[in-house]
Order: structure tokens, then sequence, then C-alpha cells
């Protein structure tokens, strides 16, 4: 066994070896750069982290958003619906008062025609009856010689027509 | 057992320092190839990208592994020897892969430096001093009291305190010796089937069907065995040293 039958000649070289090229090994390799290589992990899941954070946070601001939005779209729409619901109302009124207008005047027009028409009657009526005397005279002259006076035919007339 | 010894290079063995002979050998060789190799691939993924290629993806698996293993055991105060552990896992991984590699059918010769109890001893000793210093800088002598469990009887504490402190000065040897008993052992089984099949090859065409062919089939089952055993070790020397680094912060 070459390990122990040669330990007496070589143990110092071996050891003084090893300590040279694991010292480097451990400086170089191990203090030099496995800190540098682990803080790039490091680096790494700091990012991840730090994007994922991100992301939360805008996609909460997102919702939030979406939030304020809904509800200011409800307001909107109710806002808009009362201003429809006014305007309804306010057409409504309007065209009443219009109608209540046209019907006043039409009804102002129609007793207006109905008074003109009762007024051509009346002075129909007591042209028939001025006439009817004038030709209730004429007939009782010629009929009967009479001469009746004007007051008297018309009386009897106006009898006649009342009754009809 | 050739596949172990251990030769000086391009004339070295003469180096020396304060008498202690330094000489550069193909252990050392090895030793240097290892940490290019583990430099160059830690470097391959250092370029820091948001969103990391193959290369920085496997790196960050290495790093990420070592981080959760000393996180799992250690706790949070675990973090700060990373550095230490994840050196110690790769260093081992590297060596002991590096040594199965083929590349003998080049001409070279491999050498796995964690089969010497010489490399894999001074790595189990800068460990376990790693555990005595946190201890004691941080619990004084107050780290005696890992040695007596919670709950034991008064009368236990005698009995028990000198079966724990055993338990304890054992884990640098042990840490050692499974390390190099396993990739010995692992090259020494290699070692014995090939040298089944060229004997048996050898020995002629009814030998070579009889015992070479069952032997390269069972080699190539356990080659596969050993890659898995270079995983297993490195991972158990480096399980075990944050396990003895967790007693030093924690006590119990």
């Amino acid at each position: 066994m070459p390990q122990i039958a040669q330990l007496a000649e070589t143990y110092s070289s071996q050891i003084f070896w090893l300590l040279i090229f694991f010292g480097i090994t451990f400086f170089f390799v191990g203090r030099g750069m496995v800190p540098k290589a682990m803080a790039t992990v490091q680096d790494r899941n700091d990012k991840i982290a730090g994007d994922l954070a991100a992301a939360k946070a805008a996609r909460d601001a997102a919702d939030e958003e979406e939030e304020t939005w809904r509800k200011r779209e409800n307001e909107n729409r109710a806002n808009a619906q009362a201003i429809v619901a006014e305007a309804k109302a306010e057409a409504a009124a309007t065209n009443e008062r219009k109608l209540a207008e046209a019907q006043k005047r039409l009804d102002a027009q129609v007793n207006e025609a109905e008074a003109r028409i009762a007024k051509a009657r009346e002075a129909a009526m007591s042209e028939i009856e001025a006439v009817a005397v004038e030709a209730t005279q004429d007939i009782v002259q010629r009929l009967a010689g009479i001469n009746v006076p004007a007051a008297a035919a018309k009386s009897s007339v106006e009898k006649a027509l009342q009754h009809g | 057992m050739y596949q172990f010894t251990i030769e000086p290079l391009m004339g070295s063995d003469g180096w020396e320092i304060a008498g202690f002979n330094i000489a550069f050998t193909n252990s050392a060789l090895w030793m240097a190839i290892t940490t290019i190799l583990l430099a160059v691939f830690v470097a391959g993924g250092m370029k820091r990208e948001l969103v990391p290629g193959r290369w920085q993806m496997a790196v960050e698996t290495f790093t990420g592994f070592i981080d959760d293993m000393l996180e799992a055991n250690v706790g949070k105060a675990g973090r700060k020897y990373v550095p230490y552990i994840f050196s110690l896992f790769m260093f081992i991984l590297f060596a002991n892969l590096l040594g199965l590699l083929p590349v003998g059918v080049l001409g070279l010769h491999p050498f796995t430096f964690t089969s010497h109890f010489t490399v894999t001893g001074v790595l189990a000793i800068i460990s376990f001093s790693i555990v005595l210093i946190v201890g004691f800088a941080k619990h004084g002598f107050h780290f005696f009291s890992l040695f007596v469990p919670h709950g034991t009887p008064l009368p236990m504490i005698p009995i028990i305190f000198p079966i724990e402190l055993i338990s304890f000065l054992v884990r640098p040897f042990s840490l050692a010796l499974r390390l190099f008993v396993a990739m010995m052992a692992g090259h020494v089984l290699l070692k014995v089937l090939s040298s089944f099949v060229i004997d048996g090859t050898n020995a002629g065409a009814g030998f070579g069907l009889l015992v070479g062919l069952p032997s390269f089939i069972l080699m190539i089952g356990i080659s596969a065995l050993e890659i898995l055993v270079a995983g297993i070790q490195a991972y158990v020397f480096a399980l075990l040293t944050s396990l003895y680094i967790n007693d030093a912060e924690n006590l119990h």
C-alpha cells in the first residue's frame, strides 16, 4: 500500500500542496465566486418577488378602478333616468296645458257660433213673423175685406206660431 | 497498487522547505488540475444573468444545494459556512470524478488523491479545527456540555462524558478514513476485475469468455457504482462536516 509505504517521504509534500491548492480553491472559488453566484440567485428571487408584488398591486388597482368606474356608471345611469323622467313629466304637463288651452279656445268658438246661430234663428223667426203678419193682414183683407190692425195680427200670429 | 504510488514530477524531488520535502508530485498535479477545473466550472457560471443559461444553472444548483444543506442542518447561522463547505464538497467531488476518468487510454496515469489518507486527513483536520474553533469561540467552556446530553442522570455523567468525548474525538478519523477507504476500495476493486479480464483473456479464448467477459460486464456496473460513490462520499464528507458545525453552533 503506497499510502503507508511512502508515508514518511511524501506526507510533507502531500500536506503542503493540498494546503496550497485547497487554499486557492477556498479563497478564490469559495470566497471569491460562490457569494456572487448566490447573490445572483438572491437578486433573481428578489426580482421575481418584486415583480409578483407589482403585478398584484396593479391588479388590485385595476379592480379598484373598475369598482369606481362601475359606481360612477351607475350614478350616471341614475342621473340620466332622472333627467328622462323629468323631461317626460314636463312634456306631459306642457301637452296638457296646450290641450286645455285649445279646448278653451274651441269651447269659446263653439259658444260664439251657437250664440250667432241663435241670433240668426231669432232674426229669421222675427222676419218670418213679420212676413206672416203681413201675409195674414193681406189674406184677411182679401177674404173678409176687413182691415186688421197690425198689432192684432201680430199677436194672433205669435199665438199660432207658439202652438205650432 | 501502482496507481496509488506518488512520484515526484519534473525532477522536483529535491524541493524542500525547512527540511520538509515538498516535491511537486503527480498527486499535487491532480490537485492542481482539480483546482483549475473547479475554478473554470464556477467561473463559467459567473455571468450573473437574470435568466440563467445551462452552465450558470448548473453552478447555481450546486451553490443552492450546499446552501440548502447548511440551512437545513445548521439554520440561518449556517450560511457563513457555505464558501468552506462548497469548496470542500466540490474539491472532493471533482477529485473523485477525475480519478475515475479513463485517461489511461491516452497513456496518462490518473491519480485519485482522495485515496490517500494524508490528504483526507488534512481535510478532516481542517473541518474538525473549524468545529473546535467555532465551538470554543462561541460557547467557551460551555462547549463541554456537548458531551453531556440533555436529561442525563447525574450519576451517569462520569460514564457518559468520556464516551461522548471519545466519540467526538474519533470524528476526524472516521471522516478521513471513510473517504480514503471508499475511494481506495473502489479503485482496487476495478483493478482486480480488470486484471481478471486481462489475465483471463491472455490464458485463452475459453478463459476469456468464462472469466474475462463476466468480469468486464461487472466492471461496467461497478464503474457506474463508483461514479455514484464519488458523489456520495463527497456529499457525506460535506454533510458530516455541516452536522459537526451544527454541534459547534447550536450545541444540542
